[in-house]
């Protein structure tokens, strides 16, 4: 981890790259804006909602690793990183495991 | 206690500085960077806290003496339970032993001169405070009558309560708690003395890491949770109503997702005290040290898969029931396989009834009832009859207070010396272990029966066959109440003229008994270098054996 551009406060890939990486976040929400007006569920159900959460995805991925200086970071860094979304993971499987399930079972009708 | 072993002979009777001596002026308090300046100013505020609850909790045994609706109005009832749950639960509890003694001995018990994030630390008491005067204005306003489950949609939509600033400072406050968890997980990485492997670590420090893992991975979501609900309360968004597209469930899945890990957050450290005592006061190295150690781990991992053990009867899918049904007695073995370890650690040990041990014991039983009815409510079928009742109040009072109350009562007791440096009275310490637990008992055990027959919870009145009952309840309660006074009184006279305690009263090897009392602000002189093993009694912890039986002669038995 040892910083030694951070001392000259600009960070790993500089204001160029930190300009870059929020390009990319701008362009994303963007996107996301005018996807949402495509009729993309006629090809299966919730592809809008896909694809925005895909693009929604790409975004964090960018802010973590750039921003965040996860990119940068020990084996310790990227292991906590991982490990808070496999408990996010976590807390929607479960979560779905309810709602995909309602209605089966003594109560479907 | 008093007897001087050789340890304590080695020291000038000249007073050292230590941090309490250094400096007296209010700045030097409240911009202190000292990790016991800011414990012992937690310890206070906590404590209030935990007199705002009680007194609470008085007024619902009082209401409940009597079947009729009398005392109060069944809209005050629902607020002051309310808010008996949100004081005790987000403003005592889950910062109880974390904060007050986590933050005073765990830097001690690794031999650190401090946590590794300082000024994180004092920021985490501010956030504290000011989470606690926003909930306490808005309770002082008028309060609120949710429950303290906030649950939708009567949160969302019909409570005219203040749902929105008590929210808001539970939201604040849940950062004081991550910052914690973050600092204690950062210093245990980082901040060990030279020698203080892993597995030479106390198992108090192993049940705060593992406490701190939950708060860090379950605190952000409560917090989310509490946000979107405010969303949905001022500008309408659907997301727990289903009159505009939202799910009243979705709300018990994210609350619970965090409130069940919530409960380990609460009764974790307190295992944590208690393989302390259960070791130290049987003078024996603990049985089982990796399986206790990981136990802990393993309870934080698992405690984060059963949330839907309340949500049985809350139109959750029977799928999805089973499964969490199934979890949740999975999540039982971790517990259990502490119980069994500390029970061997007793066998055959110089146990020791010194008042902080009585503390320990009572935990057991109590423990034990608590989750062994804890198996009771997830069990898929049985649940259906308890759901709400008060045998689901009975059980978790003997996990909260049966187990983190005691068990934190205990570390106080057992950790008072080194705070302060003065002995409390022993004889007193004894009679309010036992009233507290004879109190309690005495409170709680009678709820398990009148829930089992059918009283619901959350109800100002009751029908008057469950009168005795509710009777014995409300006296057990009193004499709880005089138990949990008296240390307020004694440990308080003990500040004035307590007998000196000495570095080491109760002849331990542990590195917190290896400085000062009370410990200078930089906690030891020089930078310890540890080499035995956790809870060695032995003498390769270089300790002075005969000291430590001529103690054990002296020591009365209750
Ligand atoms: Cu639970």
């Amino acid at each position: 981890m040892s910083d030694k551009h951070m001392e000259t406060g600009e960070g790993h890939i500089g204001y160029p790259g930190y300009i870059g990486v929020f390009t990319i976040l701008v362009v994303g929400t963007i996107f996301t804006y005018f996807s949402s007006f495509w009729d993309l569920d006629s090809i299966f159900p919730g592809a809008n909602t896909l694809l925005a959460l895909a693009i929604a995805f790409t975004k964090m991925t960018f802010v973590m690793l750039f921003f965040m200086h996860v990119y940068w970071s020990p084996r310790l860094i990227w292991l906590s990183a991982v490990a808070s979304f496999f408990w996010l993971a976590i807390m929607f499987a479960y979560t779905m495991q309810d709602y995909f399930t309602r209605g089966l079972g003594v109560f479907s009708v | 206690m008093q007897n001087v072993d050789a340890i304590n002979s080695g020291i000038p009777a000249i007073p050292k500085d230590n941090y309490l001596t250094n400096g007296f002026s209010l700045k030097s308090w409240l911009l202190t960077k000292d990790h016991k300046r800011i414990a012992i100013m937690y310890l206070i505020t906590i404590s209030m806290f935990f007199m705002a609850g009680g007194l609470y909790a008085s007024a619902i045994r009082l209401e409940l003496l009597t079947p009729e609706t009398d005392l109060l109005t069944s809209a005050t009832y629902n607020k002051v339970f309310t808010q008996h749950g949100i004081l005790m639960i987000f403003f005592f509890l889950i910062p109880s032993i974390p904060a007050v003694l986590g933050n005073f001995l765990l830097p001690i018990m690794i031999g650190a001169k401090d946590l590794a994030l300082p000024r994180i630390n004092l920021l985490s008491l501010y956030i504290y405070w000011i989470g606690g005067a926003l909930t306490v204005f808005a309770l002082l306003q008028g309060g609120v009558d949710t429950g303290w489950t906030f649950y939708t949609p009567y949160s969302t939509t019909f409570s005219n309560s203040y749902v929105m600033a008590v929210g808001l400072g539970i939201f604040i406050n849940g950062f004081s708690s991550i910052l914690t968890g973050l600092n204690f997980i950062v210093t245990v990485h980082t901040m060990r003395a030279p020698g203080m492997t892993w597995f030479r670590l106390p198992l108090f420090v192993w049940a705060q890491y593992a406490t701190s893992l939950v708060m860090i991975l379950g605190t952000p979501v409560i917090a989310i949770t509490v946000l979107l609900l405010a969303i949905e309360r001022t500008v309408g968004v659907g997301i727990f109503d289903p009159a505009i597209g939202g799910d009243p469930i979705l709300f018990q899945h994210l609350f619970w997702f965090y409130s069940h890990p919530a409960v380990y957050i609460m009764i974790l450290p307190g295992m944590g005290v208690i393989s302390e005592l259960i070791s130290n006061f049987s003078r024996k190295k603990i049985f089982g040290y990796e399986f206790i150690a990981f136990s802990s781990i393993a309870i934080a991992v698992f405690g984060f898969l059963v949330w839907g053990h309340h949500m049985f009867v809350s139109g959750q899918s029977i799928y999805a029931g089973m499964v969490f049904s199934f979890l949740t007695m999975v999540v039982a073995v971790p517990s259990a396989i502490k119980m069994f370890n500390w029970t061997a650690t007793l066998y055959k040990g110089s146990i020791s009834y010194d008042t902080p041990m009585l503390y320990a014991i009572g935990f057991m039983g109590l423990f034990l009832i608590g989750g062994l009815t804890g198996l009771f409510l997830g069990a898929i079928g049985l649940t259906v009859h308890l759901t709400d009742t008060y045998f689901v109040v009975a059980h978790f009072h003997y996990v909260m207070v049966g187990g983190q109350v005691i068990a934190y009562l205990g570390g106080i007791h057992y950790w008072w010396p080194k705070m302060t440096g003065r002995m409390y009275s022993e004889f007193w310490g004894k009679i309010s272990a036992m009233l507290v637990f004879i109190g309690f008992n005495l409170t709680f055990f009678p709820q398990f029966i009148v829930g089992y027959q059918g009283m619901p919870r959350r109800y100002a009145s009751y029908p008057a066959e469950f009168q005795v009952l509710n009777i014995f309840s409300t006296a057990g309660a009193s004499v709880l109440g005089v138990g949990l006074v008296m240390p307020v009184i004694y440990l308080g006279a003990s500040l004035i003229n307590g007998k000196p305690a000495g570095d080491n009263p109760w002849m331990l090897p542990g590195l917190e008994w290896r400085t000062s009392s009370p410990p200078p602000t930089e906690n030891f002189e020089k930078t310890p270098v540890v080499t035995w093993e956790a809870y060695e009694f032995g003498e390769e912890s270089g300790l002075d054996l005969d000291g430590a039986r001529r103690r054990d002669q002296v020591s009365t038995v209750v």
